[in-house]
C-alpha cells in the first residue's frame, strides 16, 4: 500500500541548466532558514536501539522543505543512525528498532501500513563512499526510472540527461554515457550517485557524509551542487566537517554522546537544533559552542 | 635504538646508516618458509602429473587401436573392442541434470539464507544441517537415492536410470553449491545493496539486479567444483544399480551406466598375458574421457564466469 502524502507532489527532476556555471552561483541563497517553511519531517523523541543497546535517543526536530539541514557531532553520536531512520534504511539491520515517531508530511513512516520501498523512492539517499552500480553511467542513472516502469528510450534519455545536468556531471560524461560508472573519479562518482538519486524524482535527498572520501575541489563542487538543487529538494546531510555544515546548511543539529550510567557504551543524543548561523555564532548550549569552536570532538 | 647495531667508534652517522642499510643479513626464516611453500605446491603438481601421465600412457593403445570407435561403441566383452558410449551418455546427462537441478535449488536456498532469513534458531538449525550434509559420505547418498529415487519415485524416474542418478548426484552436491553460493553472496559489498535500496528497489530487485550479478562468478566456481565431484563419484552409482554389461540402447529412464562405474568395473578385471589392449588400458582410456568431459563442463563454466567477471567491474 502506498503512503498517502497530503501535500507533496513528486517533485520533478532538477531543472538546473548547464549555463548556471559553478563559479557564478548566487551565494546569497545559502543559509536562509525560513522558520515558516513547510515541515517535511517531524521527529518526536526518536530513539534507535540495536538489540538492547540504545544507540541514540531524544531526537525531536522538524526538518523543513527546500532547506539543507545538517547533522554534526563527534563519531558515534548517532547522526548517521538518525539519518537512516528517515528513509527506513535501518530496516535492513535485523536488530535495529526505532522508538518515537517520525512523521513525513504527516504520515507516520513506521506505521505498519507504510511500504518502505515506496518511502525510499521518495526519500533518496547518497552514501559516504561513492557506490555507483557496476554498470554504465547511463544505466546507473536510468536504473531507478526503469524500476518505476519507464520503458521508452526517449523518456529515459531525457531523464538521464536532466539528472546528470542536475548533478553538474552532464558536460563531463555526455560523450561516454556507455562507459562504466566505476571509470569516473571519486568526485564524479559521487555526483553520479546524486544524479542516480535525483533521477527517481524524490522529494528528499539524504546525504551521509557525501564528501568524506573526496578531495577539497570535489567537495566544493558537491557543496555548490547542494545549494543549486535545494530549490527542488529537501536535503538532510550528515557531516563530520563543521565548516561544511556552516557553508551549506540552513539548519544545523548538533548531536553528542554521553556515557550510559548502566554500561560503558555511549548513547548519542540531540543537544541543540537551530539555524546554522545561530549555531555557529551564539549557540544556546555550551557543548555546542565548545564543539563548533574546536574545543572537543 | 636497541634494535639497531651500535656503530664502531669513530664512524660517522652516515657511515653507520650505510653499513646498516647494506647489511647482507638474510631473513633465514622467511627463505625456509618460502622453500617449504614451493615444496608443497611442487609435490601437489608432481602427483597430478604422474597421475595424468600414467592415465595417458595406458590409454594410448586404446587411442591408436580403436580411435573414436571407443567413444561410439557399446560395452563389449573384449577389451580391445569395447566402447563407452552408454557410459558417456549416462555421465553427460547426469552432468546436465546436476547443473539444471542444483543451480536453481542451490542458489535459491543460498539467497534465502543470506538475504531473507532472519537470524533465529530455525535459520541456525538449517545452516548446521547444510554444513553437516556437505560432509556425509557419498555412499550414504547412494542408499538415499536407492530408496527414494529408484524405489518410491519409480513411476517418474523409471527406477534405476539416468534420471535417478542425476537426482541423487544433485542431492549429493547441493550442500556444497549452497555453501559456496552463500559465501559468494556474502562477499557482495554492503554499499551495493545500500545503493539499490537507496533508489527505492525492493529486496528482490536488489537481489536480482545487483547481488546475483556480482556473486555470479563465485557461484559458478562452486558449481564447477560440485560438477566435477558429481561426475567422478562411483559409490552412489553402485548403490543405484548402474550396469556394467551389455547396454545397446542407452536412455534417460531405462537401465543406465556412467563412466566412473565402467572404470571401477574394468579396473577389477584381469589383463590376459599377450593382449595388446587389456582391461586396464580400457579403464585408463575411460578415465581420460571422463577427465575431458569434466574439463569441457568446466571450460564452459569458466567462460561464463569471465563474462560475469567483466560485468561485475562494469565493462
Amino acid at each position: 500500500m502506498e503512503p498517502t502524502t497530503t501535500t507533496s507532489e513528486n517533485v520533478d527532476v532538477a531543472t538546473t541548466t548547464p549555463e548556471q556555471s559553478l563559479t557564478t552561483r548566487p551565494v546569497a541563497a545559502a543559509n536562509s532558514a525560513d522558520p515558516d517553511a513547510e515541515v517535511v519531517f517531524d521527529m518526536n523523541d526518536v530513539s534507535v536501539l540495536y538489540g538492547d543497546f540504545r544507540a541514540v535517543r531524544g531526537a525531536t526536530m522538524k526538518i523543513r522543505k527546500n532547506q539543507i539541514t545538517a547533522f554534526i557531532g563527534p563519531s558515534g553520536c548517532g547522526k548517521t543512525t538518525i539519518l537512516r531512520c528517515l528513509n527506513r534504511m535501518n530496516d535492513f539491520i535485523p536488530s535495529a528498532k526505532v522508538e518515537g515517531t517520525v512523521n513525513y508530511h504527516g504520515v507516520d513512516l513506521y506505521d505498519p501500513a507504510v511500504n518502505s520501498t515506496e518511502v525510499r523512492r521518495r526519500i533518496g539517499m547518497v552514501f559516504q563512499k561513492p557506490n555507483p552500480f557496476p554498470k554504465s553511467i547511463y544505466d546507473n542513472v536510468a536504473y531507478g526510472p526503469r524500476l518505476a516502469g519507464v520503458r521508452k528510450r526517449a523518456e529515459l534519455d531525457e531523464v538521464v540527461e536532466k539528472s546528470l545536468r542536475g548533478a553538474a556531471l552532464w558536460d563531463e560524461v555526455k560523450d561516454r554515457l556507455k562507459s562504466s560508472g566505476l571509470s569516473l573519479s571519486g568526485g564524479q562518482q559521487q555526483r553520479l550517485c546524486i544524479a542516480r538519486a535525483v533521477a527517481v524524482g524524490p522529494d528528499v535527498i539524504l546525504m551521509d557524509e557525501p564528501c568524506s572520501a573526496l578531495d577539497p575541489i570535489a567537495t566544493a563542487r558537491i557543496e555548490d551542487l547542494m545549494r543549486q538543487i535545494k530549490a527542488d529538494y529537501t536535503i538532510v546531510i550528515v557531516t563530520h566537517n563543521m565548516q561544511q555544515a556552516a557553508r551549506v546548511s540552513d539548519m544545523t543539529a548538533f548531536y553528542t554522546t554521553e556515557v550510559n550510567p548502566e554500561s560503558d557504551r555511549r548513547t548519542g543524543h540531540l543537544v541543540e537544533y537551530n539555524p546554522t548561523e545561530k549555531m555557529f555564532s551564539r549557540p544556546d548550549d555550551d557543548r555546542t559552542e565548545q564543539y563548533v569552536t574546536g574545543r572537543f570532538g | 635504538m636497541a634494535l639497531m647495531t651500535p656503530g664502531k667508534a669513530g664512524q660517522t652517522a652516515g657511515e653507520i646508516t650505510a653499513a646498516q642499510l647494506t647489511s647482507s643479513k638474510r631473513d633465514v626464516a622467511g627463505i625456509v618458509m618460502l622453500v617449504g611453500l614451493l615444496v608443497t605446491i611442487m609435490s601437489t603438481l608432481l602427483i597430478l602429473f604422474v597421475l595424468i601421465g600414467r592415465v595417458v600412457r595406458d590409454a594410448i593403445p586404446v587411442a591408436t587401436g580403436e580411435g573414436t570407435a571407443f567413444l561410439t561403441n557399446t560395452i563389449g566383452s573384449n577389451p580391445a573392442a569395447t566402447g563407452i558410449w552408454p557410459g558417456l551418455y549416462g555421465s553427460f546427462f547426469i552432468g546436465v541434470g546436476v547443473v539444471v537441478l542444483t543451480i536453481p535449488i542451490g542458489v535459491g536456498a543460498a539467497i534465502y539464507l543470506e538475504e531473507y532469513a532472519k537470524p533465529n534458531a530455525l535459520t541456525n538449525a538449517l545452516l548446521v544441517n547444510i554444513r553437516n550434509l556437505a560432509g556425509v559420505p557419498s555412499v550414504i547418498y547412494g542408499v538415499l537415492g536407492l530408496i527414494i529415487f529408484v524405489g518410491w519415485l519409480e513411476p517418474i524416474t523409471g527406477g534405476s536410470s539416468v534420471i535417478a542418478a542425476a537426482l541423487t548426484m544433485a542431492v549429493l552436491v547441493l550442500p556444497i553449491v549452497i555453501i559456496t553460493s552463500m559465501e559468494a553472496i556474502r562477499s557482495v559489498p554492503e554499499g551495493l545493496r545500500d545503493a539499490g535500496f537507496g533508489v527505492g528497489s525492493s529486496r528482490w530487485e536488489v537481489t536480482r539486479d545487483h547481488v546475483l550479478p556480482y556473486a555470479a562468478p563465485g557461484v559458478l566456481t562452486g558449481i564447477v567444483l560440485s560438477l566435477a565431484r558429481a561426475l567422478g563419484e562411483a559409490a552412489p552409482l553402485i548403490m543405484l544399480g548402474a550396469v556394467t554389461g551389455l547396454l545397446p540402447q542407452p536412455s534417460l529412464d531405462g537401465r543406465f551406466t556412467a563412466i566412473p562405474m565402467l572404470i571401477y568395473n574394468w579396473s577389477g578385471r584381469p589383463d590376459l598375458p599377450g593382449e595388446e589392449i587389456g582391461w586396464s588400458n580400457a579403464a585408463a582410456a575411460a578415465g581420460l574421457v571422463l577427465l575431458l568431459l569434466v574439463l569441457t563442463f568446466n571450460a564452459l563454466a569458466i567462460y561464463l564466469r569471465n563474462r560475469f567477471e567483466k560485468t561485475r567491474i562494469g565493462q
